[in-house]
């Protein structure tokens, strides 16, 4: 048998969320038409933890504040419509320099700029711009994703008479069933909160997405329908994406560029190519795999834990 | 450098507006999915209420006076107490939701996410309140003839801004000390208890306690309360009455909004403003 010639096939087109939504994005600050998505010049951040003290409101001399170095100078770009990957162990600092670009900590030093937008001195510019999905889905449990999402659209500014529509449309999109959207969110799986998680960003029409290792605990099929969103949101709908991962593989299939963090310090940043040519050169490897790069290069798993890091527990 | 795009005084107005509605819109929906929880309150709430009252009715059956004087300081501070406690709450509930983080992310003037949790205080406090009232009715001959109501009404609603004010105050608690910042605030709801003259004359405390019953708001209201509604006193007359509470309030509503922004920005500091302690 003559072997079979494959014409090869178009791209898939189908919409995870089912719907072209068209994002209203006219309230939105304006921003420069060139330039990166986020600049961060030298961020710093150190955490002191207080050791418990023996005595109650006795503080003695040989019990000094322990600190921890979260980030250490921390110099990096993301560029538009870029999906940008964050690599790094428990407390390596990700989740500190994601919640550094989401103005919900302030840095100790350096500059972090989002579209031009300090995050300090345009502090509501940046939240206007950004929305962020965590790995926890961070819901009032008892409310129903409609009293969910309803509650984030109006603190977003939207209004009128089509946000239940709306809603309805893009979590039936996301797969789930009508009579759930009205029901308890601690009723659905985490799969699920993840999906309305999802929805509940999209609908405040991110320009830039920040994405704190979203797919963590999904089922095989949550966590590829969660990778084509972040796909069609960049493609579609014009965001930049930065996400943080713990999966080698998921971040090799989403990212761009790909940041490597251990210890609060930045290791390496390149496309997955240049990374691995990076280890090639270096320690002569054939070829290695994304967790080889990792392990190389931080001489860690990807599962080992740091140091306590209080913004990593998150 | 992009700049913001300006929108109008009266588009940034409704914009303000509308998320000032979510925080009611939200904190109405959570009340429904927590009905059982509201019983509970309540009914713990009428049971208090209705002890003091039976303890004003073994001094006498005929002292009506007295059972209004009571009446007046169970639903005054019941109403107090809730807008104090709805304020005060408001990062702890969060903080145990496990949403602080994005609400506290979100494009909003904090004035803006004050007033809407504001609102949302005073109609449950008094909703809840009417309903406290209802009970003790069913049980106790409380007449209002000849009460000054508009005067009463004008003394809570103005009587409110001052509790809003320590409820924002005491909000900055569980913003600190995330695992014992909520029970802290029942330190300062109980003194205020205490010291304003709740079920007694302020003159039967000892003098440093009638001392921290001047700057108790909760101790003008009283005053004006029972003013309007035992003695029928004109709402022109209550004014002097009402002025402490207008001063209490304008000072502790623009400082507890100060203190709560720069201990926001503390909290963004020191790594605090997460959704676990």
């Amino acid at each position: 048998m003559s072997p079979q010639v494959l014409e090869p096939q178009a791209p898939e087109t189908t919409s995870v969320i089912g719907i072209d939504l068209s994002i209203d994005r006219s309230m939105l600050p304006t921003i420069a038409e060139h330039g990166p998505a986020v600049v961060i010049r030298h961020a710093s951040k150190v955490f002191s933890k207080k050791k418990r003290r023996t005595l109650p409101f006795r503080r003695t001399p040989e019990e000094p504040q322990k600190a921890v170095r979260a980030l250490d100078d921390i110099s990096l770009e993301v560029q538009r419509n870029e999906i940008f990957g964050i690599l790094g162990a428990n407390g390596s600092g990700k989740s500190t320099l994601i919640r550094l670009i989401s103005t919900l900590l302030i840095p100790d030093s350096g500059e972090i700029t989002v579209f031009g937008y300090d995050v300090q001195a345009n502090e509501m510019q940046v939240k206007r711009l950004i929305n962020r999905v965590s790995v926890e889905a961070s819901f009032f449990k008892k409310l129903s994703p409609m009293e969910n999402l309803l509650y984030a659209m109006r603190l977003y500014g939207r209004t009128g008479e089509d946000l239940r529509s709306e809603i309805t449309t893009i979590l039936g999109g996301l797969g789930i069933k009508a009579d759930r959207i009205n029901a308890p969110l601690e009723q659905m799986s985490r799969g699920m909160q993840q999906k309305v998680a999802i929805a509940r960003a999209f609908l405040t029409s991110p320009v830039l997405l920040l994405l704190d290792e979203p797919t963590t605990g999904l089922d095989p099929r949550s966590k590829k329908d969660v990778q084509k969103f972040v796909h069609e949101l960049r493609d579609r709908h014009d965001a930049t994406i930065v996400i943080c991962s713990h999966d080698m593989d998921e971040a090799e299939a989403l990212c761009d560029r790909i940041a490597i963090m251990d210890d609060g310090q930045l290791i390496a940043i390149g496309t997955v190519e240049e990374l691995k040519q990076l280890v090639r050169e270096r320690d002569g490897l054939a070829s290695p795999s994304l967790e080889d790069v990792f392990i190389a290069l931080t001489g860690r798993n990807l599962t080992d834990d740091h140091e306590d890091n209080p913004a990593e527990a998150a | 450098m992009s700049q913001a795009r300006s929108l109008s005084p009266v588009a940034t107005l409704g914009r303000e507006a509308r998320a000032s509605y979510a925080f009611v819109e939200r904190n109405w929906n959570l009340t429904k999915r927590y009905w059982g929880w509201e019983i509970a309150f309540l009914i713990y709430s009428a049971a208090s209420s209705m002890s003091i009252m039976f303890i004003g009715k073994a001094q006498g059956d005929q002292d009506t006076q007295l059972l209004l004087f009571l009446a007046i300081g169970t639903l005054v501070w019941s109403y107090l107490n809730s807008v104090f406690m709805n304020m005060a709450e408001m990062i702890a509930w969060e903080r145990w939701e496990g949403t602080i983080e994005y609400t506290m992310m979100a494009p909003i003037n904090r004035l803006t996410h004050m007033v809407g949790q504001s609102i949302f205080a005073i109609i449950y406090g008094i909703i809840r309140s009417a309903l406290l009232l209802g009970v003790l009715a069913m049980f106790f001959d409380i007449n209002l003839r000849g009460a000054n109501l508009v005067g009463a009404l004008l003394t809570i609603v103005i009587g409110s801004l001052s509790f809003i004010g320590f409820g924002i105050i005491g909000a900055v608690l569980p913003l600190l000390f995330p695992e014992k910042g909520e029970q802290m605030t029942f330190i300062i709801s109980s003194i205020l208890l205490l010291v304003s003259g709740v079920y007694y004359p302020i003159d039967v405390l000892p003098g440093w306690m009638q001392a921290l019953s001047t700057i108790s708001p909760a101790t003008y209201v009283l005053d004006a309360m029972r003013a309007a509604i035992l003695d029928g006193t004109g709402t022109i007359d209550l004014l002097p009455k009402m002025l402490p509470l207008l001063v209490i309030g304008l000072i502790t509503v623009p400082l507890g909004m100060a203190v709560f922004g720069y201990f926001e920005r503390y909290a963004k500091r020191t790594g605090r403003l997460k959704r676990s302690g």
